[in-house]
C-alpha cells in the first residue's frame, strides 16, 4: 500500500533558507543543499524548495542550489516559486528537480497547466494553491504571498487543475501558514473530496497531531511542513511514528 | 569501470539517472549516438511523461531504435528501462492514442485501474514484491520504491513479471526477459535501495 509522504519544505531566498511567519519576519537558517542532504539522510519521502526570491540573481542562485542538491540527494525534489512558463519548468528539471510547483501563473493562466503536463508529464507538475477562508465553507485563492485576491474559488480551481493535468495539488492555507495552529482540515477535506489526484497538506503544522489530522481527517496523501522539522522541534522519525500510531501507512527508510 | 550509455532523447529524468548511476560507479555517457551505444557495456533508457510523446522522441532520433535493437536484442547487452523507459518495451501504448512501442516485451501499456479510495497518479513510495531476479534480489519483502505514474504495462506473458506492486490493482513493478530489465519505479530517486539496484544492474551478467 502506498505510504503517506512526509515532505520537509525549505523556503529559499537568494540561495539561502528562510521561513516566514505568515509570509513575513523571515529567519535565516543556512544552506538549502546542506539542509536537504540532512533530510535525505533522515529518509524524507520528498523534499520541497519554495523560492521566494523576487530578483533575477535570486533565480540564478536557486538553479545552482537545485543542481547542488540533486548532486547528493537521491530523494524526489519539488521546486516552486516564480515558475511562469514551460521554459522555467524545463530549467528546473534540467538543474535536477523532479517536479515543478506552479502557483500564481497556473491560477492566472490555467492553460499553462495543460501545456506543462503535456510537455513534461503530469507526474512532474504540482499545482500550488494558496487559499484563504472567506465565508463558512468557502475558500478563495490568493496570489503574491497571500496578498492579492483572485476571485477564484479554491475547490472549483482544484478540480480544474486536476482535470488540466496537475499530478499533485499542494494546498496551503494562508490563514494557518506559519502559525503552528494546525492545517485547515475543513479546507483539506473539501479539496480531497473533490479531486482524485493526491493532495499535499501545507500551512500550519505545529505539532505531530496536526500531521495525523491532515491524513486521518483531511484525507491528505502527503504532509508538508517547514518549521517543525527545520528547527528540530520534531524529527522525521518522530513524524513517521506519530502517523503510524494513528493508523497511517508510513515508510521505514 | 562499467560504461553505461544513458539514452538521451529529451526525457525529464535524464540528469537524475545520470547522477545516480555515476554515484554507484558507472562511467556514464549521455548519448543518442548509435556508435556510442554499440560500444557501451550497459544501456539505460530513462523516460518520463506520456508513452506516445516518448516513443515519438525516440523514433525521431535517426538510427537510435536500430542501434538499441542491435545492441540489446542481437548483442544481448544488459538493458534497464526506467518508468516510461520500461513502458516503451511494450508492444503498444494506449495513453492519448494507440502508439506502437519497441515490442521487446509483448504487452500493452494502459492506465492503472484504481479503486474508489485510490488516487491517480500513483505517487510516492510503495512496496515492491520482487520475484526471482538477480538485480532485485537485495530488496526486502516490503521494500518501498518511489513511483510517479498513471500508466502500467500488462505483459502478455506473466513470466515476464519480475516484481509486483499494488495500487488499486496488482501490477508489474518490474519486467524482465533475458538481458532486458524494466522498472516502473524510479531507482534513481529511491535512496539507498534504489542506488543498490543500480549498482546490481552494473554488475549483472545475464
Amino acid at each position: 500500500m502506498l505510504s503517506t509522504r512526509i515532505i520537509p519544505c525549505l523556503d529559499v531566498k537568494n540561495g539561502r533558507v528562510v521561513k516566514g511567519v505568515n509570509f513575513v519576519d523571515l529567519r535565516d537558517a543556512g544552506d538549502p543543499a546542506e539542509q536537504a542532504s540532512v533530510y535525505d539522510q533522515q529518509g524524507a519521502d520528498e523534499i520541497c524548495f519554495l523560492d521566494i526570491s523576487a530578483s533575477k540573481e535570486g533565480r540564478g542562485a536557486l538553479l545552482d542550489i537545485v543542481a547542488r542538491t540533486a548532486e547528493r540527494c537521491f530523494t524526489p525534489l519539488t521546486v516552486g516559486g516564480g515558475v511562469r512558463s514551460p521554459d522555467d519548468v524545463r530549467a528546473l528539471l534540467l538543474a535536477g528537480a523532479d517536479k515543478a510547483a506552479i502557483n500564481t501563473a497556473a491560477i492566472l493562466e490555467p492553460d499553462l497547466i495543460d501545456e506543462c503536463a503535456r510537455n513534461f508529464g503530469a507526474q512532474c507538475i504540482v499545482v500550488a494553491i494558496d487559499a484563504k477562508a472567506v465565508a463558512p465553507g468557502r475558500w478563495e485563492i490568493f496570489t503574491h504571498g497571500g496578498e492579492r485576491p483572485t476571485g477564484k474559488d479554491a475547490i472549483a480551481f482544484a478540480e480544474e487543475a486536476a482535470a488540466r493535468g496537475a499530478g499533485d495539488i499542494l494546498l496551503t492555507s494562508i490563514d494557518r501558514d506559519g502559525t503552528g495552529a494546525g492545517y485547515d482540515i475543513p479546507l483539506l477535506r473539501e479539496i480531497t473530496a473533490h479531486v482524485r489526484v493526491p493532495v499535499i497538506a501545507s500551512g500550519g503544522a505545529g505539532n505531530l497531531d496536526h500531521l495525523t489530522a491532515a491524513v486521518r481527517d483531511g484525507g491528505a496523501s502527503a504532509v508538508l511542513a517547514a518549521s517543525i522539522f527545520h528547527f528540530g522541534t520534531y524529527s522525521l522519525r518522530e513524524a513517521r511514528a506519530a502517523l503510524a500510531a494513528a493508523g497511517a501507512v508510513v515508510r521505514t527508510p | 569501470m562499467t560504461s553505461v550509455a544513458l539514452i538521451d532523447y529529451g526525457a525529464g529524468n535524464l540528469r537524475s539517472a545520470e547522477r545516480a548511476l555515476a554515484h554507484v560507479g558507472a562511467d556514464v555517457t549521455v548519448t543518442s549516438d548509435p556508435k556510442s551505444i554499440a560500444r557501451a557495456d550497459r544501456i539505460v533508457l530513462p523516460g518520463q511523461g506520456a508513452f506516445a510523446q516518448c516513443m515519438g522522441a525516440l523514433t525521431a532520433k535517426p538510427g537510435l531504435i536500430d542501434a538499441l535493437s542491435e545492441t540489446v536484442l542481437a548483442n544481448a547487452r544488459p538493458f534497464l528501462g526506467i518508468c516510461v523507459g520500461m513502458q516503451l518495451l511494450a508492444s503498444r501504448g494506449l495513453e492519448h492514442e494507440i502508439t506502437a512501442g519497441l515490442g521487446w516485451i509483448p504487452g500493452v501499456c494502459r492506465q492503472l485501474q484504481i479503486g474508489p479510495r485510490d488516487r491517480l497518479p500513483h505517487m510516492g513510495w510503495n512496496e515492491v514484491a520482487p520475484h526471482d531476479h538477480p538485480v532485485l534480489a537485495h530488496l526486502k519483502p516490503a521494500a518501498r520504491m518511489y513511483f510517479a505514474h498513471s500508466f502500467i504495462v500488462a505483459p502478455e506473458n506473466a513470466a515476464h513479471i519480475a516484481a509486483t506492486t499494488e495500487h488499486g490493482e496488482r501490477f508489474a513493478a518490474a519486467l524482465a526477459r533475458d538481458n532486458i530489465l524494466g522498472v516502473q519505479f524510479h531507482p534513481e530517486k529511491s535512496q539507498g535501495a534504489g542506488l543498490a539496484l543500480l549498482e546490481r544492474f552494473l554488475n549483472w551478467n545475464p
